[in-house]
């Protein structure tokens, strides 16, 4: 009793620093963040301290400058849906993509499986702007892609990728799809192959065998790979800035506008915020989907 | 009816390619009756499981080909053979509730929801399950997950059931109470079974008929009696049960065993292995044959004898024990031994 007692209270001292840590790095930040959104944005830059709900009232409406009407704040919706719409679609591709490969890798003997996951992870070796960069050199238009196509004589004149959604796609899907792999393989690997044995058995289709039993029992490792593509892709800023310019922003990058020229510091901070409850919105859909229907 | 449910020719199969190739059977031929409880028995490693999954479709043959209920399954996948698996680890959908798992076939096979419900609960009914059906197999000992594979594999009244070792990972009392029950569900259903164990005994109290493998082949099938009492070589005669192996010499109707001529119709001539079980070696005064008592061994309702012949051959004799518990033999007597009509037998091959 004692015993588990005191190993508790060690537990608890063990823990201190990454809890100082977390109050300092995370909490703090957060903190300031909310009591931003809730200020007068400096001339210049910074905030002036009086209390306001302006920030949170322009995240989704506009006043007119003349006749002070006011409507729904279009572009901000639609930088929003952007970004929301294209982290969905990365989600959906590196599943797409991810699943296979990580199936692929869990039924790799032993010896060779430490290889092909190594092979997923090199990648992550590189400066991210540095792979961005190498990417944007392939899909531009005078790049390797387009020069390839045109050599072949499969297009007559180069393709506009670069500075597209679909360049911003290309570019997350590359990033985040060993974020998708790694938690896959993870649930497959602790998967029991018997079980499709057993599925075949009594009937079912191949198809009816990923749907019925693999699909439902890795479950948790998709969710968990979904959410670590879904919450970074909708937060991006390196990607969406090299690689779709300018008009092609994303929250992120719209945000880091409000604290450059936009000269908006309480602005980001509420659109900021408005991002956190997106992404906390998909943790508590993930920790739901989890634990309800967890099998055993 | 077709008085054949699986009909197996010259099937070999062989794990792997080139150097690394292994013969895990090799061709094996073998008819299986319909509605009979069929056991394949041997060692671990020696093929059953190999041959099993050869029947269910999940393995293809290297050579030869499988008939089931009259047609060629060689090459049809397990899911269009009418035929369902119990696993050794019963491999139930730890996700689905013993009532999922126990559809699933069902509805893999497309039958009207209100039959799979029916259908289920009659399932449920036969296995004794009525109170488990909504717990998922993680809330289930290992037998009731047993029952719930049991049903899952009956539920879609296959023609023949196959199960892999299912009892080998129940301790000895549950062991015995799913034997009796795997016996009666067979005699209820009228289903084929095809039953893989290592363990001889359960082997001889379940089975209609017995198949001994070894080494990736089929040594010899039979009817439980025909096996333990004819067995073909020293092998089978050594797996099934205990043997004494006593060599002899053959000489038209007689066999010189330790320089004393025994009566054996038929044995022929030349140096041959004799078995006897040892519950059929009778120890009196006036056997023909002399041996040494070496020590005895008490089991409680049996007493083994351990004995030496002239030429150094050991015979052990298995007797009753008397309500006294003593034979009334001590070690290094001499005593004479005599053998239970029929309980000489001349092994081929040894
Ligand atoms: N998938 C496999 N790959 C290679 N060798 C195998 C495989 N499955 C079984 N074997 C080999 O085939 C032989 C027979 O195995 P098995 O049929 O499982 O025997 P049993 O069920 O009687 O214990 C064994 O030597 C085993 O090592
Ligand atoms: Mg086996």
């Amino acid at each position: 009793m004692t015993g588990a007692a005191s190993s508790t209270r060690s537990g608890w001292l063990l823990s201190l620093p990454a809890l100082v840590l977390l109050a300092l790095g995370a909490a703090g930040p957060l903190l300031i963040v909310v009591v931003y959104s809730f200020l007068e944005p400096g001339e210049y830059s910074g905030v002036v301290w009086n209390f306001t709900t302006e920030p949170w009232f322009r995240v989704f409406l506009e006043r007119d400058i003349f006749d002070g009407t006011v409507s729904l704040a279009d572009a901000h919706l639609t930088i929003f849906w952007r970004s929301v719409k294209l982290s969905l679609l990365t989600t959906l591709i590196t599943f797409a993509v991810g699943f296979p490969t990580a199936w692929f890798i869990a039924t790799r003997p032993p010896s060779s499986r430490a290889i092909w996951l190594f092979l997923i992870t090199i990648p992550f070796w590189t400066n991210l702007l540095i792979r961005t960069f190498a990417i944007s050199e392939i899909i531009r238009n005078q790049g390797l892609l387009n020069t390839a196509l045109l050599k072949f004589g499969l297009i007559e004149t180069p393709i506009q990728i670069l500075y597209t959604d679909t360049a911003v796609l290309i570019g997350m899907v590359y990033v985040y799809l060993p974020l998708m792999v790694l938690p896959l393989f993870a649930a497959i690997d602790r998967f029991d192959f018997k079980l499709v044995e057993a599925g075949y058995d009594l009937y079912a289709s191949r198809w009816k065998v990923l749907r019925r039993i693999v699909l439902p029992i890795v479950r948790p490792g998709i969710v968990a790979g979904s959410i670590l593509v879904f919450v970074p892709s909708l937060g991006a800023y390196v990607t969406p800035r090299i690689l779709g310019g300018g008009k092609n922003m994303m929250v992120g990058n719209f945000i880091e506008l409000q604290f450059g020229q936009g000269r908006n510091w309480p602005l980001g901070a509420a659109l900021s915020m408005l991002l956190l409850l997106i992404v906390l919105a998909a943790l508590l859909a993930y920790v739901r989907v989890t634990s309800s229907e967890r099998p055993q | 009816m077709s008085p054949s449910a699986i009909e197996i020719v010259d099937a070999a199969k062989v794990y792997g390619y080139g150097a690394s190739a292994a013969r895990a059977l090799g061709g094996v031929s073998l008819g299986i009756r319909t509605g009979e409880f069929f056991t394949l028995l041997g060692p671990s490693g020696c093929g059953k499981t190999t041959l099993l999954r050869l029947i269910a479709g999940f393995e293809m043959p290297t050579e030869g080909t499988i008939h089931i209920g009259g047609k060629d399954m060689t090459a049809v996948p397990p899911n269009k053979r009418p035929v369902n698996t119990v696993f050794q680890s019963y491999a139930l959908f730890p996700h689905l509730t013993a009532r999922e798992n126990i559809a699933f076939g069902l509805q893999m096979l497309g039958r009207p929801r209100d039959e799979v419900a029916s259908e289920v609960e009659k399932m449920i009914a036969l296995v004794k399950l009525e109170e488990m059906a909504d717990r998922r197999p993680g809330q289930l000992s290992g037998g009731q997950q047993q029952r719930v594979a049991l049903a899952r594999a009956l539920a879609p009244a296959p023609q023949v059931l196959l199960l892999d070792e299912p009892l080998s990972a129940l301790d000895l009392k549950l062991r015995k109470e799913m034997q009796l029950e795997l016996k009666r569900l067979q005699t209820e259903t009228g289903i084929t079974f095809v039953f893989v164990t290592h363990d001889q005994e359960e082997a001889l109290t379940m089975s209609d008929r017995i198949g001994v493998m070894s080494g990736g082949r089929l040594l010899q099938v039979g009817a439980p009696r025909e096996i333990y009492n004819r067995p073909v070589d020293r092998f089978v005669a050594d797996f099934i049960g205990e043997t004494n192996f006593i060599p002899a010499e053959a000489r038209g109707d007689l066999v010189r065993v330790a320089g004393v001529d025994l009566s054996l119709p038929g044995a022929g001539n030349g140096p041959v292995t004799l078995a006897a079980r040892p519950e059929q070696v009778r120890i009196g005064s006036n056997g023909p044959l002399p041996a040494t008592l070496t020590r005895t061994v008490y089991f409680g309702t049996d007493t083994h004898c351990h004995m030496t012949l002239s030429d150094g051959t050991e015979i052990v004799a298995r007797l009753q024990s008397p309500p006294s518990g003593d034979i009334g033999l001590r070690d290094g007597q001499g005593v004479r031994i005599d053998f239970a009509p029929g309980a000489l037998q001349i092994l081929e091959g040894a």
